[in-house]
């Protein structure tokens, strides 16, 4: 119980990375990333071969997998950046179940839909497993209280203030001077950086990754955390993170016990349910519980 | 004919085939984007909601496949209009973005209440077998055929009426400016129902054709998404001869690349192509702006 309890607080810190990171491309510079999931299993990935087939210690691959993800998600909204938002829409989307495809497939190198197993661990083999656990989740804890507080300052600096002059209105950023295109790609490296820093520390933690994971619904949970927590502030996408878990295992319990349903059912219905709260938050309480407060600038 | 280049041209048959039945749910995306104006992803799920309505039709019900394809169109389109008022309509005013990642959770909602009802395993649907033919050396499905034929009556009709009546002048004047429209009173509400029933409805029926080539679960429409975007955005977002264009070219290309790739990485080549549309001419074979 102690075990099911840490693990579910790690994922909880997982998501709120990913949350984060989210934040910065969606909450702050107005950029739509549906493929969250595939920045996520470009850390996990890369972090996953370095360290089983290069034999790169654990936070090599992780800062690798972290680097990765950063340059794949500059280089998207590079592509994308002087078009309609749709395409950037299009794009994600796109890489996220092109990473998919090609993680089912490329059997030589990812095993294919059998996954990786065996990614290390941090001391996994010297200490006991609710030891492992507990150490994990003071690394996680601590990974994300910084990223947190980078977020704080990236939110409240000169360059989250262009950011959200972007979302706003990005004409008025350009005529103002700013570099709009540059502004853009940095914030979305950033947020897949967070992405894929989070896929990084999955794959340590569960120490297997297989294509089955990071399926389209895991970006809809971080949009549902962002949007639960309210987007745009970084405690928004912490809280929302722990709502999203928490919500998530409560339907894993509550829907065995409805009567007359096959595993199947079951199964369709909690993700059915997901998608309908993401919908309901989004048409009805887009500012989430905590929402954003804007930075008041002093008369000078 | 030389081996390769037999094969070559097999390839390019398989790939017009594949491409004609790829435009039919591309037209539908790139009719609601240009009336709309966000990438609607719920064509996906309405792509296997046409596909299992077709599937009860043809099964369940017995009917031949004209009558179920008819079906899965008036389903589909049905689907998509209630779906577009209920969940869709109310987010249009907060910008694309949060439109598009409604139409996400939608796709994701309908697909799993297909699931719900029928499952996850594949299904065929009821299908006289027919000895493939041969024409010099390239072989040709009768199915595939008949498939191709119902593809283009579907957009033969699409293209009439949209030429033709009244009705489609409308829709084509709301894509065009939506403002002159509205000053010359045309019903913007109306239109947008009634390209949600067309999109959708041709989402569905391209679902139905994909599955007749195949088996459906209710994956069908997702698996598909990839394509039906290339083709969208290749042959030029909003552009409805476009869509034909850059379907017949992302349906050829695909099946080209079996040349040297595995068929697992279908979905990879479409992909593949919006980016170098993306890169080379953004706004697609046919399309007028992608700023």
């Amino acid at each position: 119980m102690e075990n099911y309890v840490i693990a579910m607080a790690v994922s909880a810190g997982i998501y709120a990375l990913m949350a984060l990171g989210l934040n910065v491309i969606w909450g702050l510079a107005g950029m739509i990333n549906l493929g969250a999931v595939g920045f996520f299993a470009i850390g996990a990935y890369i972090t996953a071969l370095a360290t089983l087939k290069l034999g790169f210690p654990i936070w090599a691959g992780t800062i690798l997998g972290t680097i990765g993800a950063a340059l794949v998600g500059g280089g998207v909204a590079l592509l994308t950046g002087r078009l309609r938002g749709d395409y950037l829409a299009i794009v994600t989307l796109g890489l996220a179940e092109t990473i998919r495809v090609i993680s089912s497939n490329m059997i030589w190198l990812t095993n294919g839909t059998d996954g990786l197993s065996g990614i290390p661990g941090p001391l996994r083999g010297s200490l006991s497993p609710t030891q492992f656990n507990l150490l994990y989740l003071g690394v996680v804890a601590a990974i994300v209280a910084v990223a947190y507080l980078l977020s704080e300052r990236l939110a409240q600096a000169p360059f989250g203030r262009v950011l959200r002059a972007i979302r706003d209105d990005e004409q008025v950023a350009a005529v103002a001077g700013k570099h709009v295109m540059g502004f853009k790609v940095r914030a979305f490296a950033i947020g897949a950086a967070a992405l894929g820093l989070a896929g990084a520390l999955y794959a340590h933690y569960t120490s297997y990754i297989a294509p089955d994971i990071f399926v389209p619904l895991l970006t809809l949970y971080i949009k549902l955390a962002l949007l639960a927590g309210g987007l745009g502030n970084n405690r928004g996408a912490l809280i929302g993170a722990f709502v999203v878990v928490f919500f998530l295992e409560s339907t894993r319990f509550v829907i065995p016990y409805v009567p007359g349903l096959s595993a199947v059912q079951g199964a369709a219905l909690r993700e059915f349910l997901i998608a309908l709260l993401l919908l309901v938050l989004l048409r009805y309480n887009p500012a989430g519980l905590v929402p954003e407060r804007l930075p008041r600038i002093a008369p000078s | 004919m030389p081996p390769i280049l037999a094969e070559i041209a097999q390839l390019v048959v398989n790939g017009i085939m594949t491409g004609t039945i790829l435009a039919v749910p591309a037209i539908g995306l790139t009719s609601i984007h240009a009336v709309l104006r966000f990438p609607n992803f719920a064509v996906a799920s309405h792509a296997t909601v046409g596909a299992f309505a077709g599937y009860v039709a043809n099964v369940k019900l017995g009917l031949p496949v004209l009558p179920s394809v008819v079906l899965a169109f008036l389903v589909a389109g049905a689907v998509g209009v209630a779906a577009d008022e209920l969940v869709l309509k109310p987010f249009r005013a907060a910008g694309f973005i949060t439109t598009a990642i409604a139409s996400i959770a939608l796709t994701i909602a309908l697909e799993n209440l297909v699931r719900f009802g029928f499952g996850n395993e594949l299904r065929g649907y009821d299908l006289p077998i027919m000895r493939d033919w041969r024409l010099g050396g390239i072989r040709v499905g009768p199915q595939q055929l008949q498939n191709l034929a119902i593809a283009v009556a579907a957009m033969a009709a699409l293209f009439a009426f949209l030429a033709f009546t009244r009705t489609g002048k409308a829709m084509r004047a709301v894509a065009d400016n939506p403002m002159l429209a509205s000053i010359k009173g045309i019903n913007a509400d109306v239109v947008a129902r009634l390209v949600s029933f067309v999109g959708m409805g041709l989402a569905g029926l391209g679902g139905m054709l994909i599955g007749l080539d195949t088996t459906i679960d209710p994956l069908t429409g997702f698996r598909a998404i990839l394509s039906v975007f290339a083709a969208a955005v290749v042959g030029g977002l909003g552009s409805i001869p476009g869509a034909v264009v850059g379907a017949l070219t992302v349906g050829v290309g695909e099946e080209l690349c079996l040349l040297f790739l595995s068929p697992d990485y279908r979905s990879a080549v479409g992909f593949t192509a919006i980016l170098l549309v993306l890169t080379l001419r953004p706004r697609g074979i046919l399309g007028q702006r992608a700023y």
